[in-house]
């Protein structure tokens, strides 16, 4: 009797779990894709709404702040992932390491992203690009071109604020720094920076900005996309009316970027609709989407930039091969430790 | 082998030899092994090398990440104790206008996320801000450089704020003890002549030690395990290092290896203070107590009295509030509204409602076995059952996805062999991974509440009732249930509310297209908008008031002048 209600109770439960699995297998058969994703969703979802309306792919998300390649590589061969989206080029050389990424071979992301926005070997393209640029005092602050190297000029000591030096953003501009430069360079050009800070690190970048407005300093190093939200906000107009963004350039070379890219998942349970999204993505829509609505610079050439932005002036991307700056990551982070710069 | 682990061996085989017992020590010991799961998939990871990243930690990282969290522990340790043992004494022993509304409005701060309220007050203090732009303008300063301000972006400033949120830990485990304590101890001490001071040091503090401990406990976690908060106003905690060394650094061994020397220490704080207090009993009253009437207080006493305690409401719940409501007119997301809201707002409930009816089940069986129980082996399963609080929630999260693949793998395995279908991640990609992970992450507060309200019953009634013939089982539905009631409310909110706010461990291991309300604020705040979700911050504030509400006045035991029976 035991023995029979115990069997009887082994064939339900399987039965369930079958039942619970098939609606994730009735999932693939139909057009879905998976996205893991570092962007918020509110942001990026008006992008996947506008594929599904191209292409009739319905997109389902994840976002979080850290782990996904974690937990991409530990979900294994049963990971629903199809696509990770990053928006650091560090994450997706951590991609690139953990082993769950897999070539994208597209003729599409050839042609529309520039070599230097993308692996060699095709494991990651990027698909957007922010710039790490000076907020200045529009009052105090007379010049309109500066060099990241003259941040450490003593003439500006006491006048500079910063978010920690650890936050990706920043360990990329350092990273940046060390690859150009050598760490020893890298590093005297740090406590330089450091012993011009008007407060020691902490906040974010909106906070940044808002030091700058308010006199705390004269200036203040940030993401372009801050200065349209002030722009757009009633009550923060005047905070933006009060300063001016600089796009400042390395000696000898360009301005330090950033990209948000892509990844195809090595497990991809829906290959085809992902290579879909992320042709999509660097197509004209979605580039005019990720200027328009994220605020960032597109990566594909001849996509306009918003007029907020554009107000900066024009963009010169420092010619520095982008994988360099995924590789002196952790120097960057040890540089930041040893000159205590966010004590 | 050891004259004390011989003698350990032969009392848990003692104690096991009946049959009920069995059953509890297996249990305590399952639970036990269940927060243990990820706990050693993080020691795991910890142990795949890296040992060459602690020279540099040690030269650099953990000297100044040592000293800032000990200073903004024991900060918060200070003010939290301060305002939830003191405001928790005002009311229960106090008759005063408004006492009645101070009963639930005190643990209100417990419903905002921590990092919701550094940002209110960052906006509020910082240079920008109206109070500095006042200030300015009062004075006549052109820039914010000119003078100095007490910076809010600061430890004292992270003291400040995170004390304002989680002092309702401490408040709401002291009042707990404070009201049910005997009015004959009270009584004879005052015949003696103790003073009210007195009185609070000598009798209600010591007596409520276990409570406090937990209630402390939780609250210091909290702060230890914090990242969105500390982060934002510059604090360098070791649980900032742990993630620095994770991403930037690319060293999720080094990581671990950090993450698991803090639990070890934790831990070791955690034994010390059990130790400190193994002797004691701290059992009132073999009947339910007879409570103490409360002192009316009249005139100035009295506006004194709702002052002192209006001030962490406001400070702490208040005003936050207050700028989150002129934030949604402002930005008209009422008119506007996000109808994924709702959604969001269901989704959140039930997975909070779920994860605390296990939790609490669970917490109290285990609390019950190990009273049963008494061994050795049994108490330390329901320490370790303790420990998912002690670990950030990322951290736990982290380590439960390699047990929780590893179980939808055999499940693939059985389903593949009898039906010929696999089912993919039944566990780790759906919401149940959400749900293990709130009941793991808060076990320890369902334990610890049980823990202290069984503590208060004194042993001889199980004897009594046992020698009635009543069983194991009957003793815990007849007589630990219903005398640990409050408590277990207490601890239900808590677990509620937390479940409402966690937001590390449902980011990194939320299925596709599942969204909590914390995490659909989180998404605004990264991007330095936290204003845009103002909205959802009040609906889980809204969600955690009902229960607050609820129980603080289900909580209220009038003082009753003759003493009651208890139980049944």
């Amino acid at each position: 009797m035991a023995a029979i209600t115990f069997r009887a109770l082994a064939r339900a439960s399987i039965a369930a779990l079958i039942a619970a699995g098939s609606a994730g297998v009735a999932a693939a058969q139909s057009g879905e894709v998976n996205v893991y994703t570092y962007r918020e969703q509110k942001l990026i979802q008006p992008l996947f709404d506008a594929f599904t309306k191209d292409t009739g792919i319905k997109v389902n998300v994840v976002s979080a702040s850290s782990g996904l390649e974690q937990r991409i590589k530990t979900e294994g061969a049963n990971s629903p992932a199809d696509v990770l989206l990053t928006v650091d080029i560090g994450r997706l050389e951590d991609a690139v390491q953990a082993g769950i990424t897999q070539p994208i071979k597209s003729s599409t992301i050839d042609k529309a992203v520039p070599a230097q926005y993308r692996d060699p070997e095709g494991h990651w393209a990027g698909v957007s690009m922010r710039a790490r640029v000076v907020y200045a005092s529009k009052e105090r602050v007379k010049q309109d071109t500066i060099t990241y190297e003259e941040l450490a000029d003593p003439k500006w000591k006491g006048k500079i604020c910063i978010r920690s030096g650890q936050h990706i953003y920043n360990n990329a501009l350092i990273a940046a720094m060390i690859a150009k430069h050598g760490e020893a360079k890298a590093q005297a050009w740090l406590t330089g920076l450091k012993a011009n800070l008007a407060q020691k690190p902490s906040g974010g970048d909106r906070e940044t900005a808002r030091d700058v407005a308010a006199g705390k300093c004269d200036l203040g190093i940030g993401n372009t996309y801050y200065y349209p939200l002030m722009q757009n906000n009633p009550q923060q107009k005047d905070w933006a009316d009060a300063t001016k963004v600089i796009l400042p350039t390395f000696e000898g070379g360009g301005t330090h970027v950033n990209i948000s890219g892509v990844v195809l998942a090595k497990n991809a349970p829906h290959k085809a609709e992902a290579m879909k999204l992320i042709d999509w993505l660097a197509g004209d829509t979605a580039q005019q989407m990720y200027a328009n609505s994220v605020y960032e610079y597109p990566v594909k050439a001849g996509i306009a930039v918003n007029p907020a932005i554009a107000s900066f002036g024009p963009l010169k991307p420092d010619a520095l091969p982008i994988v360099k700056i995924g590789q002196n990551k952790k120097a960057a982070a040890n540089l930041v430790d040893k000159v205590g710069f966010d004590n | 082998m050891t004259a004390a682990a011989a003698n350990t061996i032969l009392r848990t085989s003692r104690t096991l030899r009946r049959p009920s017992h069995v059953v509890a020590t297996l249990f305590v010991v399952l639970l036990a092994a269940a927060v243990l799961a990820p706990l050693v998939s993080l020691a795991v990871i910890a142990l795949a090398g890296d040992a060459e990243i602690w020279p540099h930690l040690a030269a650099y990282v953990l000297p100044k990440a040592i000293t800032d969290t000990a200073m903004l522990l024991a900060g918060v340790a200070v003010l939290t104790a301060v305002i939830g043992i003191g405001t928790a004494w005002i009311v229960t022993t106090y008759q005063f206008p408004g006492r009645d509304a101070l009963c639930w409005l005190l643990p209100l701060p417990l419903a905002f996320p921590t990092y919701i309220v550094a940002y209110v007050y960052v906006d509020m203090l910082d240079a920008i801000g109206p109070v500095q732009s006042a200030f300015r303008a009062l004075f006549g300063y052109a820039t914010a450089a000119e003078y100095w301000f007490p910076p809010i972006r600061s430890l004292p400033g992270a003291v400040f704020v995170m004390g304002l949120v989680l002092y309702p830990y401490v408040f709401l485990a002291a009042r707990a003890m404070f009201q049910t304590q005997s009015a004959s101890l009270i009584e004879v001490a005052r015949t003696l002549g103790a003073s009210r001071l007195m009185l609070a040091r000598h009798i209600a503090l010591p007596l409520a030690r276990p409570a406090l401990a937990v209630g402390l406990s939780l609250a210091l976690l909290e702060t230890l395990n914090d990242i969105g908060a500390s982060e934002y106003l510059g604090v360098q905690t070791l649980t900032l290092s742990v993630f620095t060394t994770w991403i930037n650094r690319s060293s999720l061994p080094g990581a671990a290896q950090i993450a698991c020397v803090m639990l070890i220490v934790i831990v070791a704080l955690m034994a010390l203070e059990r130790h400190g207090r193994r002797h004691k009993r701290f059992i009132v009253s073999a009947r339910r107590a007879r409570i103490a009437p409360r002192i009316p207080l009249k005139g100035r006493a009295g506006w004194i009295a709702l002052a002192l305690c209006l001030l962490p409401v406001c400070l702490g719940f208040i005003l936050p509030a207050g700028v989150l409501v002129q934030e949604v007119v402002r930005r008209g997301l009422l008119f506007g509204f996000d109808t994924d809201l709702i959604g969001h707002t269901l989704t959140t409930v039930s997975l909070a409602a779920a994860a605390t009816a296990i939790a609490i089940v669970l917490g109290l069986a285990a609390a019950i076995c190990v009273r049963m129980v008494k061994s050795p082996l049994s108490n330390a399963g329901l320490v370790i059952a303790g420990l998912g609080y002690a670990v950030p929630g990322t951290v736990l999260a982290l380590g439960l996805m390699t047990p929780l693949v590893s179980i939808d793998e055999g499940l693939n395995w059985i389903t593949r062999n009898t039906a010929g279908v696999t089912v993919g991640l039944v566990l780790a990609g759906s919401s149940a991974a959400l749900v293990v992970a709130y009941v793991l992450r808060f076990l320890a507060i369902a334990t610890g509440s049980a823990q202290a309200g069984l503590a208060r019953i004194p042993h001889e009634i199980d004897d009594v009732a046992r020698t009635l013939g009543t069983r194991s089982a009957g003793i815990a539905w007849f007589i630990h249930l219903p005398m640990s009631r409050a408590a277990l409310g207490g601890a239900a909110l808590l677990v509620f509310v937390d479940c409402l706010k966690e937001l590390p461990a449902t980011l990194l291991l939320r299925p596709l297209n599942v969204e909590t309300l914390s995490t659909y604020i989180y998404q605004f705040a990264t991007r330095g908008n936290f204003e845009e979700g103002a909205l959802a911050a009040l609906l889980i504030v809204a969600v955690g008031i009902l229960p607050v509400i609820h129980l603080t006045r289900f909580a209220d035991i009038a003082p009753a002048p003759v003493a009651s029976s208890s139980g049944r």
